[in-house]
């Protein structure tokens, strides 16, 4: 299991738990970050971070620092 | 401007509900699924709309005129994830929702938009909303671009599983929305109350029933997701590039400036010369007396000397409109996140605070969607700081007068764009520097995270760009002809009272002469003093009491506004009085919309205070360095 902000550009990987206080956690939950969800990296902000990432064909923005605390299964290469 | 930000509502009486009777309708849907263009539609009223999530934070409502339900009231909510509120705008759409918002009906029937682009995810929202008992209509919004994009839902089979009917429509062109008239025709006189036992729902509250849910009726309904815009991918790989992302964001920033003044100001000129003819038409028309001096030398001056603008700030909001609209705005925040975090702000701030270049009080409004109070109420607290179009008429009065047209890259970029662009700086700067001081001092939190949903890029439509220009115009006359004629016509009583004196021993001039000696320093004059007393109602009407005052000075009366400043100000008393602008709080209605949304008195008479000691400190200082430069 690994965090998904240690993730590369292009990777895929399963949502396996979000580490995240409730509010936040719940937030991300109803916008797509559920368990068994796939994600692809897609890109990283021109400073480097925040990181977009795709889920569910929407395209979302995520600081490293929460990033940091979605633990993810790596799949595949993706893209 | 005062009152430019309210969207046009109405008012509503709340009554009690009867059961099988419909009376409100309320819009529900995930956020940026197109809730408010519909609304618009149904309504024909002009609520804000453009391609970023969080636009709506608060209830709107308008009868139902579009499809000839004036009977009706439709409710327009700020768009939802799920129905456990976690920042202040979903709070909103939870509450009415429930009948618990105070002066807000309880819906009786709900309208739940949704994208069709994204179908799978955008049900989840379905299982709670359905939960809540109410006749639903479900609406497919944008089904022409997911049909072009070859996507595909059996909307029979789909109404088949929810229990509830379900329409395809498209709310930008307007098709499908007889579906609607349809339905509430349907249930408009016995309204059954649906039995939400009767649908296999999910378990409230839990996300992951709720998908597992939602990916079971997608693909029992052979919904076929649409391929993503390649495009958008496309774009963003050039526009959030390491190094031509942020190139291109200064580049777009620099040319808007530039179009303002080397479009815009030729415009600007010939609508003045215009103004100017008509006015001594006019004045010829009525001949020789005090009625002719009261409209032309009073009302007509004051009132022109802002109207002229007109050409130039509607072109800043054909740019603001075409940025908002495509998409791009939310690359932007995500550009300069970075920044926004070095200050110990949510990177969510910034889509605020680059509204706030409209207008303060929307932008204080849609601090809504900042989830931590703090951030919230720091963003509230540094927004009046960004340039909003109120400052324009001055800046350019200013620049006009007092910057000659060098070029500095060019026909590309020169000096007057220069200046304006760095007085836009200087607003930034403030705001971010404020925004630094009360993050480590009164408002320390904890970082909030950031979390931003990048919508697709569209093309702007003529229609929506066309409305926005259009309804930007109308509130700009509308302020030239009520507050700033109202102040003209004061001022011009004033300055001629009492009877047969000159200027200066007029009630105007003494009052300017007592306020003098405060704002000298600054190298501003008596007559700029007036300017300033009078612009703490709305900053553009200084503009217009410039016009009169110079107008009603016999030195001055056939001069033009420019001529006239140029005649009596010195470069550092000019350049004061724009930097005094960038920082001082002259907006009635940004201090009431503080002291609404943080429900204190505290807030706004801080930011008051601190906002004109800033903005007087540092007209003094650019007056004294200027003075002794030159």
């Amino acid at each position: 299991m690994n965090a998904l902000s240690e993730l590369g550009i292009g990777k895929m990987a399963i949502v396996e738990r979000l580490d995240l206080p409730e509010e936040v956690g719940h937030h991300l939950m109803h916008m797509g970050f559920i368990p068994e969800a796939r994600i692809v990296v897609v890109r990283r902000a021109p400073a480097g971070d925040p990181t977009v990432y795709a889920i569910d064909g929407f395209e979302i923005a995520l600081r490293r620092e929460t990033a940091r605390s979605i633990r993810v299964q790596v799949v595949e290469e993706g893209l | 401007m005062s009152d430019c930000c309210a969207a046009e509502t109405i008012e509503i009486k709340v009554e009690p509900r009867v059961s099988g009777k419909v009376r409100t309708v309320a819009l529900v849907g995930p956020p940026n699924s197109g809730k408010s263009t519909l609304f618009n539609r149904l309504t024909g009223l002009r609520a804000k709309v453009a391609n970023y999530p969080g636009v709506t934070v608060e209830q709107h409502f308008g009868k139902l005129n579009g499809i000839g339900r004036s009977d009706l009231t439709l409710i327009d909510l700020p768009g939802i994830y799920g129905l456990d509120s976690y920042s202040e705008d979903a709070r909103v759409a939870v509450d009415v929702l429930h009948g618990e918002m105070p002066g807000t009906p309880a819906p009786d029937a709900i309208l739940l938009v949704l994208d069709s682009l994204h179908l799978r995810r955008q049900l989840t929202l379905a299982a709670p909303v359905l939960a809540l008992g109410l006749p639903t209509l479900v609406l497919l919004n944008m089904s022409d671009l997911m049909e072009t994009r070859g996507g595909e839902v059996d909307t029979l089979a789909l109404a088949r599983e929810l229990g509830v009917p379900v329409a395809k429509i498209s709310a930008t062109r307007g098709t499908g929305l007889d579906s609607i008239a349809h339905f509430l025709d349907r249930k408009g006189e016995t309204l059954q109350p649906r039995n939400p036992a009767k649908l296999e729902l999910p378990v409230v509250g839990n996300a992951r029933s709720y998908r597992q849910w939602a990916t079971g009726i997608s693909t029992r309904t052979k919904y076929k997701a649409p391929l993503s815009s390649e495009w958008t991918r496309k774009l963003d790989r050039f526009l959030l590039h390491r190094i031509f992302g942020p190139l291109l964001f200064l580049a777009v920033v620099i040319s808007v400036f530039q179009v303002v003044f080397s479009i815009g100001q030729p415009l600007s000129n010939a609508f003045g010369d215009l103004l100017n003819a008509a006015g001594s038409k006019i004045g010829m028309f009525l001949g020789h007396g005090w009625f002719e001096s009261l409209l032309i030398d009073g009302i007509w001056k004051g009132v022109a000397s802002v109207l002229v603008f007109l050409p130039q700030i509607l072109l800043l909001f054909l740019f603001i409109g075409v940025l908002e609209d495509s998409g791009y705005l939310a690359r932007a925040a995500l550009i300069a996140d970075r920044v926004m975090r070095s200050i110990g702000l949510n990177g969510k701030a910034f889509i605020p605070l680059l509204s706030a270049y409209a207008c303060a009080v929307p932008a204080i409004m849609a601090t809504r969607t900042i989830e931590n109070k703090r951030d919230r109420f720091a963003t509230i607290l540094v927004a009046p700081f960004m340039t909003c179009s109120a400052r324009l008429p001055i800046y350019l009065l200013m620049i006009a007068a007092f910057v000659p047209n060098k070029p500095i890259i060019g026909e590309f970029f020169g000096l007057r764009a220069a200046v304006m662009l760095s007085l836009y700086l200087l607003g930034f700067l403030a705001a971010l520097f404020t925004a630094r001081l009360l993050k480590s001092s009164i408002l320390k939190a904890a970082s909030a995270p950031f979390i931003l949903e990048l919508p697709q890029y569209r093309l702007p439509t003529l229609r929506s760009l066309g409305l926005r220009v259009v309804d930007r115009g109308k509130v700009f006359l509308k302020q030239a002809g009520t507050i700033i004629l109202c102040v003209t016509v004061v001022l011009w009583f004033l300055s001629h009272i009492p009877f047969h004196s000159t200027l200066p021993d007029s009630v105007i001039g003494h009052v300017g002469r007592w306020i003098e000696p405060v704002i000298h320093p600054l190298g501003f004059n008596w007559k700029i003093g007036i300017g300033l007393l009078s612009s703490i109602i709305a900053r553009e009407v200084i503009v217009g009491t410039l016009g009169t005052l110079y107008g009603a000075d016999p030195a001055t009366h056939s001069l033009s506004l420019q001529a006239a400043l140029r005649h009596d100000l010195t470069l550092g008393g000019a350049m004061a009085l724009v930097v005094f602008f960038a920082f001082a709080m002259q907006c009635t209605s940004t201090l009431a919309i503080v002291r609404r949304e943080t429900n204190s008195w505290k807030w706004p008479a801080l930011q008051f205070a601190y906002m004109s000691v800033l903005a007087y400190t540092a007209a003094l200082a650019v007056n004294q360095i200027i003075s002794h430069l030159f």
